[in-house]
């Protein structure tokens, strides 16, 4: 359920956005679920897509700060509930939830959505135990 | 034309030359037998304290620097035992490490009599109430002045720097007839006073502002601002304080007292003395200094001296508004500011890599502006937003409690900062002060 996630620095001006995703375009990177996170001065992309390692490699090649990071991938139901159960889990686990974001794509009838949290490892043993379907990695990717 | 001692301000070139050389003479001769640098100094160029007859021969002897002062911090070039330094003043050294001055009795005495020959220069007596708005402390500003101030018998209003409202209140109710300040807070304090429309209740006439660079066109709209005529004043700790150089009533250079300092002006490549007139850096010895005395200290402020005798009938030679550095010092908001602070504070807090950075000073509204660019690297990254951010705010606390002022960081993309044949330009100061 661990996926790597691209974070990349973006300096609030205008094209800096545009040139990141227009790199990565001409590279054959796909993108599969992206959110931006900002303040008055920068910004910071979180970016998933089918290849991470190579996608980072290209960004730094043109002198981008990138980072890898490993984040939660959870497929849910898409009902009403669904996430909330989730949560709970968390909750009672005392892991913190830095930031989350949907993603576009859809694995079979469920829901996707992406989680940093405060410790992943143990977020994961402990969504195991609920019927969550885990994701495979290589369904993210392929989006 | 009012004068403290018109026997001095007015004497004759000549005689002021003969003046200068006896003073210079007892003035090497003690430092070379109290002050173990000078000695060493002195040694290796040969040079022996008779070697010095009058002040044709300042040219031979040693120059000195900042950098001696720190190598020596903080007592090591003190002329005299500190039984008779009656105080010290400091400023902040590059790299953190203060400097230090110590001062005689006596020494508080001349510095007094230079305040006070200037605040008699431009026709002030003990009617006047003078607002020193100098910061008091171990900056120089606030006590000299002060001191100055009380030897004419004015009263003086000690009420340090800061607090705008307060600075205005004072102003109108204790009927202040001077202010002195930085003139970019007095330009603040001129643009206060006309919002709060209190300028038909103040008194001021007259004000001395100085400690930082400041143009013609600023003079002239303080002085409308305020309604007051405005007087420059220049000095630095090393040789004194303020009142090294003062404006008299004509408004057209400061006056070098030259009985005290002798100011030359070398090329600061060659280190060659140049004829009045031309620019370069200046160079002051202090020929009464007991306490901390200096022999051609490089003072790496850029300006020329003006031979031609002055309107106002003293002989004292006049220095141009200095008009730049031979070094990379910044004077941001009357503080001084060396880049190697900076680089310091972004090695520190970027985890033993300094990373690429740009200082950006520029004056909006008569107030300077710093910013930093500092170009985000992959050791300073973090995916999430809060620590980015306490980057940002660890950055501005510590140059905020290295420098005593605060900066404003950016935090850029790699390699956005401009770079010419390879190196980066470290500072941009957009202030055309000349």
């Amino acid at each position: 359920m661990l996926i790597k996630q691209l974070s990349v620095f973006i300096e609030n001006k205008p094209g800096r956005l545009a040139a990141i995703i227009d790199e990565l375009g001409k590279n054959n990177i796909d993108i599969s679920a992206l959110s931006l996170a900002d303040t008055s001065e920068y910004g910071i992309l979180r970016l998933i897509v089918n290849n991470p390692e190579e996608a980072a490699e290209i960004l730094k090649q043109t002198g981008i700060v990138v980072k890898l990071t490993k984040v939660l991938a959870l497929a849910m139901d898409d009902t009403p509930g669904g996430l909330s159960r989730i949560l709970s889990v968390l909750v009672q686990n005392s892991i913190n939830v830095d930031y989350m974001y949907a993603f576009v794509g859809k694995v079979t009838s469920k829901a996707l959505m992406i989680v940093k949290v405060s410790d992943a490892e143990l977020a994961e043993k402990a969504l195991s135990e609920l019927d969550i379907s885990s994701v495979n990695p290589k369904d993210i990717y392929r989006i | 034309m009012a004068m403290w001692q018109k026997e001095i301000e007015t004497m004759p070139r000549e005689e002021l030359k003969k003046l200068q050389s006896e003073r210079l003479v007892w003035q090497v001769n003690r430092m070379y037998r109290n002050v173990e640098l000078f000695r060493r100094r002195m040694d290796e160029k040969g040079l022996k304290p008779d070697d010095i007859k009058s002040v044709d021969d300042l040219s031979k002897l040693p120059f000195s620097y900042k950098q001696d002062l720190r190598d020596y911090y903080p007592y090591g070039l003190f002329a005299v035992p500190t039984d008779d330094i009656v105080r010290v003043h400091a400023s902040s050294g590059t790299t953190g490490k203060k400097i230090v001055v110590g001062y005689t009795k006596n020494d508080i005495k001349n510095w007094d009599t230079c305040i006070a020959r200037m605040l008699t220069a431009i026709g002030l007596t003990n009617k006047d109430f003078i607002q020193v708005a100098f910061g008091y402390g171990l900056f120089t500003g606030g006590f000299g002045l002060h001191n100055g101030a009380e030897t004419i018998g004015a009263t003086v209003i000690p009420i340090s720097s800061g607090n705008t409202h307060n600075q205005i209140q004072t102003m109108v109710d204790f009927k202040s007839t001077v202010l002195c300040c930085t003139p970019s807070y007095a330009m603040y304090l001129g643009e206060a006073v006309e919002e709060a429309g209190m300028t038909d209740n103040l008194c001021l006439k007259a004000g001395i502002f100085g400690a930082e660079p400041w143009t013609e066109d600023m003079r002239r709209a303080i002085e409308e601002k305020l309604r007051i005529k405005a007087y420059d004043i220049y000095g630095l700790s090393e040789i004194m304080g303020p009142g090294v150089a003062c404006e008299c009533s004509e408004q057209a250079g400061m006056h070098v007292w030259e009985d005290m300092f002798i100011p030359e002006i070398i090329d600061p490549e060659t280190e060659e003395v140049l004829p009045y007139g031309e620019q370069g850096e200046l160079v002051f010895t202090t020929i009464t200094k007991e306490g901390f005395p200096l022999i051609r200290y490089r003072t790496r402020d850029m300006c020329s001296l003006i031979a031609e005798p002055c309107k106002c009938g003293r002989t004292h030679i006049r220095m141009k508004k200095p008009c730049g550095r031979s070094d990379d010092m910044l004077i941001i908001r009357g503080v001084n500011v060396f880049p190697s602070q900076i680089e310091e504070v972004l090695l520190q807090t970027g985890g033993g890599i300094t990373p690429n950075y740009q200082i950006i000073v520029d004056r909006v509204n008569n107030t300077d502006t710093f910013d930093i660019n500092v170009e985000m690297s992959e050791s300073l990254f973090a995916d999430d937003v809060r620590s980015v951010e306490n980057l940002e705010k660890t950055i501005t606390a510590k140059l905020r409690e290295v420098l005593g002022i605060g900066a404003k960081i950016h935090l850029v993309n790699p390699k956005s900062i401009e770079r010419s044949e390879g190196k980066a330009k470290r500072v941009i100061d957009k202030r055309n002060i000349k």
